[in-house]
């Protein structure tokens, strides 16, 4: 797929659509991905209709979890209801949506852009995820809280290979099969996974469970979680930044899930400086050649310094900082065609200079229904 | 990530707690030079939460101290393969290997390395056992995961690599008389410090116990319960995982143990080791709000340890020498040319410079939070760079400032 393709395609559908409003849609329930018509509208997930489970990784440093959060926001339009997960005990949710920490169940923590569709949020825990699938499969009732004090929880969940994963994933397959009153109680999940360094590994349960389970439930569970994560069903977006390490470590994160048969989404391109000069000034500014002079006139002209008479300083200080953000935009470009060559979708979300709030998280949202990605 | 947010974790946040009033005078600036000159200083710890830049800081420090005459080794956990080449290094493995391009004319040396913490950790049981059961034990898929992935053992063979490094300098195997080290990407800076007790009381934990020997166990009427349930326990895992994993996981523990007896002792006396005089702490934080907060713990459970803490590096700060023209002023200047239609170049020079000072200004609102919250923190900074570091000259010019406070 060439790298935009996804983008345009989405914002033509959309311009057709006058503004992609959903109506109609009833919560909780969705109308089968991919039956629909030409003419209705979209369904969920962009450019991947059939994707019931987007998983979110990326370098740390990147903005996996405000990506995720942002993903779970634009998914949930009109009328969704999407279930947003966090694996690793961070509260990185709990802080983004500005509530207290999460609870080991589903809390609905954010409406999606324009009023319709719902966000709800889930940390993961793994112990707690064992004494549930314990208590549910076994039945084992006061017997679990008694494994629980002797230490044999910890132990099954910190060190015995594989197992704290396949409970994770576990966890959160279950969210994405489970059904009430004949429809997926979730119209998608997303999961706010372990970072590119161990992506694979955390995905791979079945082999990394090889090790202890060769057969029993446990490898029955990991099979059944490993059908789903390497069906169209689940699809795996990586972010980055345009910068070299999290770009490399794109690259191979790419080349290892490929390896293992889990299917690779979009490349989410995270806090891209906007190129504000014109391409002739970009390079001036690069080679240290753009006139003071005019820069002078311009800011007398807009009545800057202290009696019009603009500082010396002043314009050096800006010509300083044109010619730094040519070095960055001459980086991202090197960067953004490394990552091309991936021939993976490609979605870029631009920096938010003051920060990432509730607020900026829609407005990344927005970004990325116009790029298709949702 | 802006300055209003941070707050909502419910573990709280250093700057509320009502120190108010300070300002960035109250603390001395962070003295670099004096701490990597005093020869004194054995140890030096750059920690700090994920993606801040721990690596290039320590790199840039151990290159400093090393130009000013110590014998230095440096031990990076994650570095970047441009690091190792900017060092003059094809790359960073587990031996330490002089980086020949440090200045040594007043009489300093630096060798660098990366942690292989799986490495590490099969020459820990090559040292410790007979060669048949050291073989047996790295073929066990319980210690493989232990020694791959358990969530501690990075941070545990860091702190035992360490320990290592500094043998070999004490016992005159090696001329270093200063060691620089990184600390693991964990996602939280406080889990260094603690992951090496949560490895040793893991190993030697109840339920190991049990399982290692539920036939002496039966004494005592609440052990009896318990070795009952360890059966139990037996059983089930048996039932969930198949038969073969009970055998692997009671040879795994039995071999843990008679190599690990003393698991405990050894990570008390490292410990001990990050306690003593001569080991001093840096923080290294980005000016956001999640990472300065995680400084703040860890500065307030040096304190609470008693370990030496000499400072922060705030990373990354945005800078500009246009400071006069704000960011709101920056903006409206701009309008008015883009109104009128005039001077496009300038117009879009104070857009960029409207961004750079949102920054500026929020960077320095953080750093003044950080200061209030621990006004006796002294403080360094670093600023921002417009790419990543390639070369010799640009980890010292990092050094350089970190220098200058």
């Amino acid at each position: 797929m060439p790298a935009t393709a996804v983008g345009r395609d989405a914002r033509a559908r959309r311009a057709d659509q006058g503004g992609g409003d959903y109506a109609r849609r009833v919560p909780a329930a969705s109308p089968s991905p991919g039956s629909d018509p030409a003419g209705e509208p979209p369904p969920a997930g962009g450019a991947w209709p059939d994707a019931r489970l987007h998983v979110v990784t990326g370098k740390g440093g990147t903005g996996k979890t405000t990506v995720a959060a942002a993903l779970a926001l634009a998914l949930a339009r009109g009328g969704r209801r999407v279930l947003l997960c966090e694996v690793e005990d961070r509260q990185g949710i709990a802080r983004l949506f500005d509530t207290g920490p999460l609870p080991y169940t589903e809390r609905k923590v954010a409406v999606a852009p324009g009023g319709r569709g719902d966000v709800y949020a889930l940390a993961v825990e793994p112990r707690a995820a064992l004494m549930e699938y314990l208590e549910i499969f076994y039945k084992l009732g006061r017997a679990g809280r008694v494994l629980e004090k002797i230490g044999a929880v910890d132990f099954a969940t910190t060190i015995a290979p594989g197992l704290r994963d396949v409970l994770l994933t576990g966890k959160v397959y279950e969210a994405v099969k489970r059904r009430e009153r004949g429809a997926p109680v979730f119209d998608a999940v997303v999961l706010d996974a372990p970072p590119t360094g161990r992506i694979t590994r955390f995905l791979n349960v079945n082999s990394e469970v090889a090790g202890i389970a060769k057969v029993g439930p446990v490898r029955n569970q990991a099979d059944s979680i490993m059908e789903v994560l390497r069906s169209p069903r689940t699809v795996v977006h990586l972010v980055t930044l345009l910068e070299e390490m999290p770009v490399q470590e794109t690259i191979d994160a790419v080349a290892e899930l490929a390896d293992v048969g889990l299917p690779v989404g979009a490349v989410v391109v995270n806090q891209v400086h906007d190129e504000v000069l014109a391409r002739g000034a970009l390079q001036a500014a690069g080679r240290g050649g753009l006139d003071p002079d005019e820069v002078r006139t311009g800011l007398k002209a807009a009545r800057v310094g202290r009696g019009g008479e603009p500082p010396a300083t002043l314009v050096d200080a800006l010509l300083t900082e044109a010619s730094q953000h040519s070095e960055r935009v001459a980086l991202q470009r090197r960067e953004r065609s490394e990552l091309a060559e991936l021939e993976r979708p490609m979605v870029e979300l631009p920096l938010l200079p003051a920060g990432v709030d509730l607020g900026g998280l829609y407005e990344l949202a927005e970004q990325m229904c116009a790029q298709g990605l949702a | 990530m802006s300055p209003a947010r941070g707050n909502g974790t419910g573990r709280g946040n250093g700057a509320g707690r009502g120190r108010t009033g300070r300002t960035e005078s109250s603390a001395p600036p962070l003295d670099v030079d004096s701490l990597i000159d005093d020869p004194g200083t054995r140890i030096v710890v750059c920690c700090g939460s994920g993606g801040v830049g721990k690596t290039t800081t320590a790199a840039a420090l151990a290159v400093r101290a090393a130009e000013r005459g110590r014998r230095v080794v440096v031990l990076t956990i994650d570095p970047a393969r441009r690091l190792a080449q900017a060092m003059g290094l094809s790359e960073l493995d587990n031996t330490p290997r002089p980086v020949p391009a440090v200045d040594n004319a007043s009489g300093g040396s630096l060798d660098a390395m990366m942690l292989d913490m799986k490495r590490t950790f099969d020459e820990l049981v090559e040292s410790a056992a007979a060669p048949e059961k050291a073989e047996q034990i790295l073929a066990n898929p319980f210690y493989q995961a232990l020694s791959s992935s358990f969530s501690g053992t990075q941070e545990y063979m860091a702190m035992e690599k360490l320990a290592q490094l500094r043998q070999d300098a004490e016992a005159g195997r090696q001329p270093w008389d200063l060691v620089v080290v990184d600390t693991p990407p964990s996602r939280s800076a406080l889990d260094f410090l603690d992951a090496p007790q949560r490895l040793s009381s893991f190993l030697d934990g109840r339920f190991i116990r049990i399982l290692l020997a539920p036939a002496k166990a039966g004494g005592r009427a609440y052990l009896r319960v318990f070795s009952a349930v360890a059966g139990g326990v037996a059983g089930l895992m048996t039932r969930l995982l198949g038969a073969q994993v009970l055998t692997d996981l009671q040879t795994f523990v039995a071999a843990m143990d008679t190599i690990f007896g003393g698991f405990r002792q050894r990570a008390e006396a490292t410990y001990a080791m990050l306690q003593a005089p001569g080991t001093t702490f840096l923080v290294v934080a980005a000016p956001d709000p999640d990472s300065l907060r995680e400084a703040s713990y860890f500065v307030e459970r040096l304190e609470a340890d008693a370990m030496p803490l000499r400072g922060l590096v705030l990373n990354r700060v945005a800078r500009s020498d246009g400071g006069s023209l704000s960011s709101t002023r920056s903006t409206s200047a701009a309008e008015e040319l883009e109104e009128n239609g005039e001077h496009p170049l300038t117009a879009a020079l104070l857009r960029l410079h409207a961004d750079r000072m949102t920054r500026v200004e929020q960077d320095r609102a953080l750093a003044r939070r950080f200061r209030a919250a621990h006004p006796d923190v002294p403080v360094a900074t670093i600023t921002a760079r417009a790419t990543d570091v390639h070369a010799l000259g640009e980890l010292r010019s990092i050094a350089d400032e970190l220098a200058a406070g």
